[in-house]
């Protein structure tokens, strides 16, 4: 555990995405107290380039305070982000481990539905659950988290069969050990590496997708996103770039984040390198 | 003599952070025309590092840093990246261990081969290589060579594709051919064809060949002159005959002493009841790559019987593809069977409910051939053994008190205890994986190649420790081996198989002595360095004869 | 021929159940299904819900419902919009050639683009020159695909005005003749295929990267070397089309993401096509076309999929022999 930690921290990835991370969270508790009035009150004249007026980021077209919104932003994005990863990481690796260890038809059914899945356009089917659902944070989460559990199943699935035909745990079968004691003791300590990493890329998917959702008009009304504040300022992106600029930015500098621990914990995790 | 090849003083340094500074150091030795010198060692002698040096093909992160590789009147150390690549596969060339990952899985072989040809050849046309090819495919013995060369690798098996490594290297008739370890991929029949070819052809070409292994036994079949490295030290160096004969370093009598299979075959004649039996054992894989697909059938097992009595030690050996090592599983139910019994007293196994299986299975413990994947790299090696007496209800204190008695039995600390099995070398965790067998106090003990993946000074003492303990215990065992020599070294009786069914089965000692069936015959004759162990065997018993007249 | 008699069984039977994942989606729907297949707001009329309600047996058992609806699907009848008052097949079959156009071009692009950047930056390793790239590919994989369509708009179009932003071709251009219409088109498809590509092309390109890395370890790059070759001859004969396997396989697994990716893209700079159709739709909950698109787009990425298939046998003789 040292071991990990320490490589962790001697990633410059792993250094620079959890700074960026930091900010990220920051900005969303502090959002409250930088901006305590809602995000969606008019609180200038529409059109106000940034650093005009007192504003930050200047304001959109309806005289909202854009630097309001980004910060805002922050939190509905983080939030989706990691409930929507938790939920496909629950439900995939419940799936991908049982049918990877009992095998036989459940395996099967499993399998075939995420074949089903990968030719299923992820982003297509959220946006026909959100908008059969209506938006809101809840079916946005169950959205984002229905289409994103089979690739989570199938690396869980294959990682437990990998492990599970390793000699070890044929081993452990020989020393009379019951299967959940094999499988929580043995087989899921060894195959959670590259299923930890892929839930972290997961939760910068998922924020892309609610940008995306929001973006085409399927956010939650009642919070001020990031894809909504871009696909406001669209149409007028000749006269007022700022409007869809800042949260984009906000967005990249989230995902970059998210990404760069993902791959500084890859590296820590794998033995290989956090061994030498 | 006219040298070919003359190296002096080689120094290869590792990167930091190793066990050692240096790969090898003060390396001194030469090939000539027309000869075969091997350089011999264990895992981490740093013999391969040397042959990658003479082309210079080590990673970049290793560096020769001293030294003279001479050859054709140049330092091969000083040679040009262009000059280099000439050489290449030109007048030296060189063919390594595993044939399947050194031939490009995309690519038929004809052309990797052609490939090889017009790197050094510009002039020649289609035909021209493409008769070439076809021509070197004949000499290496490679059957139909019109319609092989179009084959892909995964295609061949694997003396094929050696062979088709062997037509590449010598593709432009060079003077030195390197191999290294090129026959430890193989079985051991296939072994022996290629050591056979490749005396074959130094003898019609006339070429030098530096072979790397670490097995004595094909140091004694092939080399003319053999040099004996230890941890990148230089040990011993002479004609072959000399130092095989007369070692002058310890070391390179405890190698030759390691080889198993040497000694007297041991006689304890078959007695007590049989505590397992097997009967009419049967198991077919099918795959399907579709519900309307034809479906490949490989058969494991082909009616199996065989018995295991009270305290005996029952050798199955084969090549790979023979079926023992599913036996083995079978017996364990790690792998369910088609049909057929395994009995065990009166029971039959293959019926046994859930508790009985559990039960059984307590009773016949296994030691896998991989000792880097057989042990669970996140548990410490005491948690590992435990497992097993504390599933069956054992205090954990007193399960860990056991475990480190055991520990110190199979000849490790206490304090391996609290260790990660990563701390540990390859014997040390086969005897880790002994101690977890053993701590369950089975009555039979089923080793799964258990001593294959192993340095032989070290099988050597894996062995021994087995053949105690299971004096001390009274155990049976089933040993599951390709190797006859490990199997005449611990087994009473043998039984030798080939794609799922018993070939021949018969006390240890008779076997040996008189192979009543072709395979077995094929088989030992293909065992490295039979006859000259036969040999030197004889020779120390002549003086002890002379003495007692 | 069996193995093409299985493959198009899978085919079918994957459409199929495309198809009841649809139909359970409507089910899932809070409130009347037939309201829903109706269009929610277009369609109080009770005699039009009742003629819905008929038609799809929505009184009789799921069961019931689920056959008639896939007989529906094996028909083609994707079923009304009240709100465009066409069928949902007509309105898509418009639609699909511009989307088409997009996906295919920027499906090129991305796996040319990023095989070549990748091998680059991987061949070398440690440098600027993969460290420039490696930073790129890091920045594009996590931008949100319509923001980078968005800002190339405001820089290539708004600010330089090289290249027309929205829309399919000139309105002027399609009294002209085929070639210049085509060339209208074109100009039109570049920073729609683009913004596309770019994603994706960074995705390609991090794997590219990896994948030649890791070849370069492989034991029949050593061999090449000890036979002579030199390392271009290496790079280009041995190295390049074996690391390029796991972006092919890879590829077939991003066709369904790109997809989903044209559906924003095409938003942004309203480019004809399914996309465009999806975010009217969305607009104004025109559930049976949504319905419909899902279906075709998904049907889409079985169609690609098959490319990317037939491109893996390409490059590798193992594939489809056991």
């Amino acid at each position: 555990m040292k071991n990990v930690l320490s490589t962790f921290l001697r990633r410059p990835a792993g250094i620079v995405g959890l700074t960026l991370l930091g900010l990220i969270v920051a900005m969303a508790l502090l959002a409250p107290v930088l901006f305590p009035v809602s995000p969606w009150d008019m609180s200038a004249r529409p059109f106000v380039p940034p650093g005009q007026d007192g504003l930050l980021l200047g304001s959109d077209t309806m005289g909202r305070d854009i630097a309001s919104g980004v910060w805002h932003g922050a939190s509905v994005s983080l939030i989706i982000g990691i409930a929507s990863a938790l939920t496909s990481l629950v439900i995939g690796v419940t799936l991908g481990c049982v049918a990877g260890y009992f095998g036989g038809w459940f395996d099967l059914i499993v399998v075939r539905i995420t074949e089903v899945f990968q030719t299923i356009p992820n982003f297509v089917m959220a946006i026909v659950v959100v908008a059969i659902l209506s938006p809101s944070m809840g079916t946005i989460i169950f959205a984002i988290g229905v289409v994103s559990w089979p690739s989570i199943a199938r690396l869980t699935r294959a990682q437990v069969r990998t492990v599970a035909s390793r000699e070890f745990v044929a081993a452990a079968r020989c020393q009379g050990q019951i299967t959940l004691s094999i499988v929580m003791h043995h087989i899921l300590p060894n195959a959670f590496t590259p299923i930890i990493v892929a839930g972290s890329f997961s939760v910068a998917a998922a924020i892309l997708i609610e940008a995306s959702l929001s973006f085409m008009g399927l956010g939650d009304p009642n919070h001020m996103s990031w894809g909504y504040m871009i696909g406001a300022g669209r149409t007028v992106i000749r006269q007022a770039w700022w409007m869809s600029v800042f949260p984009g930015i906000a967005i990249l500098v989230t995902v970059v984040a998210i990404n760069l621990v993902g791959e500084a914990l890859n590296d820590a995790l794998n033995p290989r390198i956090s061994r030498q | 003599m006219s040298q070919l090849l003359t190296i002096e003083g080689l120094r290869i340094t590792l990167p930091e952070g190793g066990d050692r500074d240096h790969a090898v150091e003060a390396i001194n030795f030469d090939v000539a025309r027309n000869e075969i010198v091997c350089l011999v060692g264990e895992s981490g002698s740093g013999k391969s590092m040397i042959a990658h040096a003479i082309l210079g093909l080590l990673s970049p992160r290793v560096k020769t840093t001293g030294g003279y590789i001479g050859f054709g009147g140049q330092d091969l150390l000083t040679l040009s990246r262009r000059e280099m690549q000439s050489l290449r596969g030109g007048r030296i060339s060189m063919i390594f261990q595993e044939p399947l990952s050194a031939l490009n899985p995309l690519k038929k072989v004809g052309r990797q081969v052609a490939e090889a040809i017009r790197a050094h050849d510009a002039t020649l046309d289609r035909a021209g290589v493409d008769a070439r090819v076809v021509d070197l495919f004949s000499q290496v013995g490679l059957p139909d060579p019109e319609r092989l060369k179009g084959a892909y690798p995964f295609q061949l098996s694997g003396g094929q594709r050696q062979r088709v490594m062997i037509a590449m290297a010598l593709s432009n008739n060079p003077d030195l051919l390197i191999a290294d370890e090129p026959t430890t991929a193989l079985d051991v029949t296939t072994q022996r064809q290629i050591l056979d070819l490749i005396l074959k052809l130094r003898d019609e070409r006339g070429m030098g060949v530096l072979f790397i292994t670490h097995d004595i036994g094909v140091v004694a079949d092939i080399a003319d002159r053999m040099l004996v490295l230890r941890r990148g030290r230089m040990l011993e160096y002479g004609p072959a005959d000399q130092v095989l004969l007369a070692p002058e370093h310890d070391y390179t009598r405890m190698l030759l002493d390691a080889v198993p299979g040497r000694g007297s075959v041991l006689h304890k004649a078959a007695g007590g009841a049989p505590m397992l039996e097997i009967s009419a054992l049967r198991k077919e894989f099918r795959t399907r790559s579709g519900p309307f697909a034809k479906p490949r059938v490989v058969v494991a097992a082909d009616g199996i019987d065989l018995k295991l009595h009270q305290g005996e030690t029952l050798a199955i050996v084969g090549e790979s593809g023979s079926g023992k090592s599913t036996l083995a599983r079978m017996v364990l139910r790690l792998v369910e069977a088609d049909s057929g019994a395994v009995r065990m007293g009166a029971q039959n196994i293959l019926g046994a409910g859930r508790a009985e299986l559990r039960e059984f299975r307590r009773r016949a413990q296994i030691i896998f051939q991989d000792p880097y994947s057989s042990l669970d790299p996140r548990m410490t090696v005491g948690e590992s053994i435990l497992r097993g007496p504390i599933s069956f209800g054992m205090p954990r204190a007193q399960a860990a008190a056991e475990a480190r008695d055991w520990l110190v039995r199979v000849g490790l600390d206490a304090q391996a205890f609290d260790r990660f099995p990563h701390e540990f070398s390859g014997g040390q965790r086969q005897r880790v994986c002994i101690a977890r067998a053993l701590a369950l106090n089975p009555t039979l003990l089923i080793a799964d190649e258990a001593v294959s993946a192993l340095d032989v000074s070290v099988q050597a003492q894996v062995l021994q420790l087995l053949s105690d303990l299971k004096a001390e215990f009274g155990l049976s065992m089933l040993f599951i081996t390709h190797d006859l020599r490990v199997a005449r070294e611990i087994a009473d009786r043998i039984v030798v198989m080939q794609h799922g069914r018993v070939v021949e089965q018969n006390e240890a000692a008779a076997l040996f002595a008189a192979p009543q069936e072709e395979y077995t015959r094929t088989l030992l004759d293909a065992v490295p360095g039979r006859a000259f162990f036969a040999r030197s065997a004889a020779l120390s018993a002549a003086p002890q004869r002379k003495a007692m007249q | 021929m069996r193995k093409l008699l299985t493959s198009a069984l899978g085919i079918v039977l994957t459409i199929f159940a495309i198809a009841t994942i649809n139909f359970m989606l409507v089910r899932a729907a809070p409130g009347d299904p037939a309201a829903v297949m109706a269009g929610e707001a277009g369609a109080t009329d009770e005699a039009f819900l009742a003629q819905i309600r008929a038609e799809y047996g929505l009184d009789q058992p799921h069961l019931t419902q689920l056959g008639t609806y896939l007989g529906k699907v094996a028909t083609l009848d994707l079923g009304y919009s009240v709100r465009q008052g066409e069928s949902v097949a007509t309105l898509v079959m418009e639609r699909l050639g511009p989307t088409l156009l997009l996906t295919l071009s920027a499906f090129g692009i991305s796996l040319l683009g990023g095989t070549l950047f990748g091998a680059i930056a991987g061949k070398r390793q440690g440098t600027w020159t993969d460290l420039a790239i490696s930073m790129v590919a890091l920045l594009l994989f996590a931008t949100p695909v319509f923001w980078l369509g968005l800002m190339l708009v405001l820089v290539l179009s708004v600010k330089m005005g090289m290249l027309p932003a929205f829309g399919y071709a000139d309105i002027r251009a399609a009294s002209y003749g085929g070639f210049e219409y085509s060339l209208s088109v074109l100009r039109h498809l570049i920073l729609p295929a683009l913004t596309l590509s770019a994603i994706q092309m960074a995705v390609y390109t991090r794997l590219m990267r990896a994948s030649l890395i890791e070849v370069a370890q492989e034991d029949y790059v050593k061999t090449a070397r000890a036979k002579g070759l030199g390392e271009g001859q290496i790079l280009r004969g041995q190295m390049l089309r074996n690391a390029a396997i796991p972006v092919v396989t890879f590829a077939g697994l991003q066709v369904g993401t790109m997809i989903g990716g044209a559906v924003v893209v095409e938003t942004v700079f309203s480019w004809p096509g399914l996309g465009r159709l999806t975010f009217d739709a969305v607009t104004s909950r025109d559930y049976p076309v949504l319905l419909g698109l899902f279906l075709v787009m998904s049907i889409l990425v079985i169609a690609v999929n098959l490319l990317t298939d037939l491109l893996h046998r390409l490059i590798d003789p193992r594939v489809g022999v056991h």
